[in-house]
């Protein structure tokens, strides 16, 4: 990009880079491209288990389960690179659900704008708190997840906002479980959106660059005219917008909600993240390694059930795998965590 | 001067840190029951020296004896068993921590810093205080105490007397006087000439990584200290920057005017004026202010007192995004304040491009290649690990946060020490870029801790001692009127 400055020094001729040098420094910048290897890999292995998943259909359930995970692993992704996290996301995910699904009687528009309000309104609150209050995003948003927990548990008692009937709208049910064409579930479409969009945002735009730079170095920030809460709040707002649209996708799956629904998403949702290669620290990565990372927890999962491992054993291989991944990223990339 | 043993005898003494030779070969007697001054300018191998002794880093070469016996300490808790103890320049206490629980993690005795505190006729520290909570020149007092309990035979003090007020000051060389006089010995290392001259009985000159001159402080008096400090001054540069001044058009009205500002703990009542088309230097030995002074031009602090004026106008910031929307942009001297070490040359240089909130949208990217390209080009940065920044050399990071605000326009720079720990090479780059924003008609504002620098490069030289200016210079004046004026001696011309 910045071709025009001179190159003082050409490299030797003698050390012009072999084809296997070449490929290592592509596999170094692009790791995704690693990542995806190990995508098909794994889908490969499974799918010599459990050769449903050769099929449009089994293609497509899986496609269909990893959609609310990466949507979670988004919100984490952008919360991680201005060096943050949000413990947040799955209560927000199930506060959203019993909105919408309670609030339905008033029009499905209306009950859809409540949702994603109260997915903004809660992102909001994490925002002030972790920007202008300097709360730690760990510490904020345990607190904000218990909050939550609490606000639907009394709004679920009898003469609550929440007590009244609960019906998933029509349209998040076609979404949740409806096919757009072949093996594509029609969530992956929302999926899609917000890839396209997130993806240009932290690339293209000024909010952007300014998320990479928070998470990197905030006193730059600061010295450069940023002012790093505004950053942090419209992060932790956009992280609890992405967390009820997947709340809600997970109601419109299942057709109904539950006090706890999502809550089996949350760590996988970070573990997507770091597998993807963003950095937990702030200021690198992005969100095309999240999806990989998203697509290849949940066909380990589908492996896991596949092996027909006990429960413990399951959860055990699953977290090595991932440790694994990680380890491997960072050896493949050379990021170091410092 | 005496052929008796020395107590402490260092010999060719030599360290680098990578290429940068900070210790060439330094050489030190300290006879029993001296009082001994280590002295130098910034960067003359004074710290690194003192590190070597007290076992805080290993030196690459060289003979350290003490009573005629090698000494190679590994820690300075090796030290208090050899006789050596140490008050460093910063605190050496957990600020979480009493007093006390500090105490044990050095393995002193509290019994016996009472007693040193009630001997110095410090009264009432309660030892069961959090650190946090004991006031600063107490604390120096309490790492005084600490040492003393040790009983050591060679008390190294290094800058103690920079953080406490004269009272204090005073209990410190009462110190030095008991220890001498009990027949131990002390290193002193001050930037306060007077203290040197009145209550060391030697003294030991350092310049360039290597000692140039020892002898007894009372009979150079402060020019012979200074002198020996400054060594030959090589002036190829300094005709240019002569030419350069020359050269420049008539600054016009001053419009950055800074009045009555105090700040931090030491900053107290600055005033001063900058006018577009000129360099206004700012040299100061460490901790006379300099930081909350830039920290306030740059908005990143509030006065306690006083205000700036742009152009007539009072600037009241509560962030530096205020003084920057009026022109004004800070380079900071510590490169960790400003990179980001893991984002592209470019995003570093488009870096407050997108501060507004109303720029938060679609990045227009040729508008920004121009701007950066623009930046690259001028600083000749060297893009070859562009992907991050923290692949690049130091100077080359420099040139980053400087081309950053080139990219985004600015009218006021301040430079804080811009060409600390850079190459030579690099520095010159920066030298003639300061003149030639200067001549564009930028003003720029600019601290320094190389006095040379005041010669190349600014239009007149402000000296700050103890929070205050204490005397306006032209830039000819000479680095020998500079460090004196930085030593608090600024009548000495006058008063002669």
């Amino acid at each position: 990009m910045t071709s025009t400055a001179p190159q003082t020094a050409p490299v030797p001729a003698d050390e012009v880079p072999s084809t296997a040098q070449r490929v290592r420094n592509y596999l170094t910048d692009h790791p995704i491209v690693v990542l995806s290897v190990v995508f098909v890999l794994f889908y490969a292995v499974t799918a010599a288990l459990d050769p449903s998943l050769f099929t449009v259909q089994g293609l497509r359930s899986i496609l269909l389960l990893a959609c609310p995970l990466a949507l979670f692993a988004a919100g984490q992704t952008i919360a991680f690179l201005t060096g943050g996290i949000d413990l947040s996301v799955a209560m927000i995910a199930n506060f959203a659900a019993y909105v919408v699904a309670t609030q339905s009687g008033a029009g499905t528009v209306t009950a859809l704008v409540l949702g994603v309000a109260v997915g903004a309104g809660a992102g909001l609150l994490n925002g002030i708190g972790i920007g202008i209050f300097r709360v730690h995003p760990l510490i904020m948003t345990i607190g904000m997840s218990s909050v939550l927990l609490g606000v639907v548990s009394v709004g679920q008692a009898s003469g609550g906002f929440l007590s009244g009937s609960a019906v998933v709208p029509q349209v998040l049910q076609r979404i949740g479980g409806g096919t757009l064409i072949g093996p594509i579930p029609l969530n992956a479409v929302v999926w899609a959106v917000v890839s396209v969009f997130l993806i240009w945002m932290l690339a293209r735009s000024g909010l952007g660059r300014n998320i990479y730079a928070v998470g990197d170095n905030a006193t730059a920030c600061r010295l450069s005219g940023i002012k790093v809460w505004q950053v942090l709040i419209v992060t932790y707002v956009i992280v609890g917008i992405l967390a009820a649209v997947a709340g809600m996708i997970i109601s419109g799956t299942s057709g109904s909600v539950g006090p706890s629904q999502s809550n089996s998403l949350l760590l996988p949702s970070i573990a997507a993240a770091v597998i993807g290669g963003t950095s937990i620290l702030g200021g690198s990565g992005g969100y095309g390694g999240t999806i990989v990372g998203a697509l290849v927890l949940t066909v380990l999962n589908r492996l896991m059930l596949t092996l027909g491992a006990g429960q413990a054993v399951q959860q055990m291989v699953y977290g090595i795998i991932v440790l694994a991944l990680a380890w491997a990223y960072v050896a493949v990339s050379r990021q170091r965590a410092d | 001067m005496t052929d008796a043993e020395p107590l402490l005898h260092a010999e060719a003494v030599a360290k680098s840190y990578g290429a940068v030779r900070a210790l060439r070969s330094a050489d030190l007697r300290v006879q029993p029951g001296e009082a001994h001054a280590l002295l130098g300018a910034n960067g003359a191998g004074k710290s690194t020296f003192v590190k070597i002794l007290t076992g805080v880093i290993d030196k690459d070469a060289g003979r350290i004896t003490m009573d005629g016996e090698p000494v190679a300490l590994r820690s300075p808790a090796e030290g208090y068993e050899r006789g050596i103890a140490s008050v460093f320049q910063d605190p050496a206490m957990i600020p979480d921590l009493t007093v006390k629980a500090n105490l044990r993690l050095t393995g002193t005795d509290p019994a016996a810093v009472t007693a040193e505190l009630e001997q110095l006729g410090i009264h009432g520290l309660d030892l069961g205080e959090r650190v946090s909570d004991v006031p600063l020149p107490f604390l120096r007092m309490l790492d005084l105490a600490r040492a003393l309990a040790h009983k050591p035979r060679l008390l190294i003090l290094d800058e103690i007397t920079a953080a406490l007020p004269s009272d204090l000051s005073a209990k410190v060389t009462e110190v030095m006087a008991r220890q001498t006089a009990a027949g131990g010995s002390v290193l002193f290392i001050s930037h306060r000439l007077e203290e040197v001259i009145e209550h060391c009985d030697m003294c030991t000159v350092f310049r360039d990584g290597g000692d140039v001159a020892s002898f007894a402080p009372k009979d150079g008096r402060e020019e012979r200290i200074v002198h020996s400090m400054l060594g030959e001054v090589a002036s190829g540069q300094a005709e240019e920057g002569r030419r350069s001044r020359a050269g420049r058009p008539d600054v016009g009205e001053p419009y950055l005017v800074v009045r009555g500002v105090s700040a931090g703990e030491v900053l107290n009542d600055v005033n001063f004026s900058v006018a577009p088309g000129e360099v206004v230097g700012i040299t100061a030995l460490e901790g006379q202010g300099q930081e909350a002074l830039f920290d306030v031009l740059a908005g990143a602090r509030r006065p306690r007192t006083g205000d700036i004026q742009v152009d007539g106008e009072a600037l009241i910031a509560r962030h530096p995004a205020a003084a920057i929307s009026r022109g004004i942009s800070l380079v900071p001297a510590d490169r960790t304040m400003a990179i980001l070490p893991k984002r592209s040359i470019r995003e570093n240089i488009a870096l407050p491009a997108t501060a507004r909130f109303w720029r938060w949208g679609p990045i227009s990217g040729r508008k920004e290649t121009r701007a950066v390209n623009g930046a690259v080009a001028r600083l000749s940065i060297d893009t070859r690990a562009a992907s991050q920044a923290r692949r690049l050399s130091g100077g080359n990071q420099q040139k980053l946060t400087i081309g950053r605000w080139l990219a985004e326009g600015f009218r006021t720079l301040l430079l804080f020490d811009p060409t600390r720990g850079i190459d030579i090479g690099t520095k010159r780059q920066i030298y003639d870029l300061i003149r030639e924003l200067a001549e564009e008609g930028a003003a720029v504002v600019m601290y320094t801790s190389e006095l040379r620098e005041i010669e190349l490069v600014c239009d007149r030289a402000l000296v700050l001692y103890h929070g205050r200016i204490v005397a306006e210079l032209p830039p000819d004046a000479g680095e020998e009127a500079l460090l004196r004026a930085a030593h608090g001696f600024v009548d000495a011309e006058a008063g002669a």
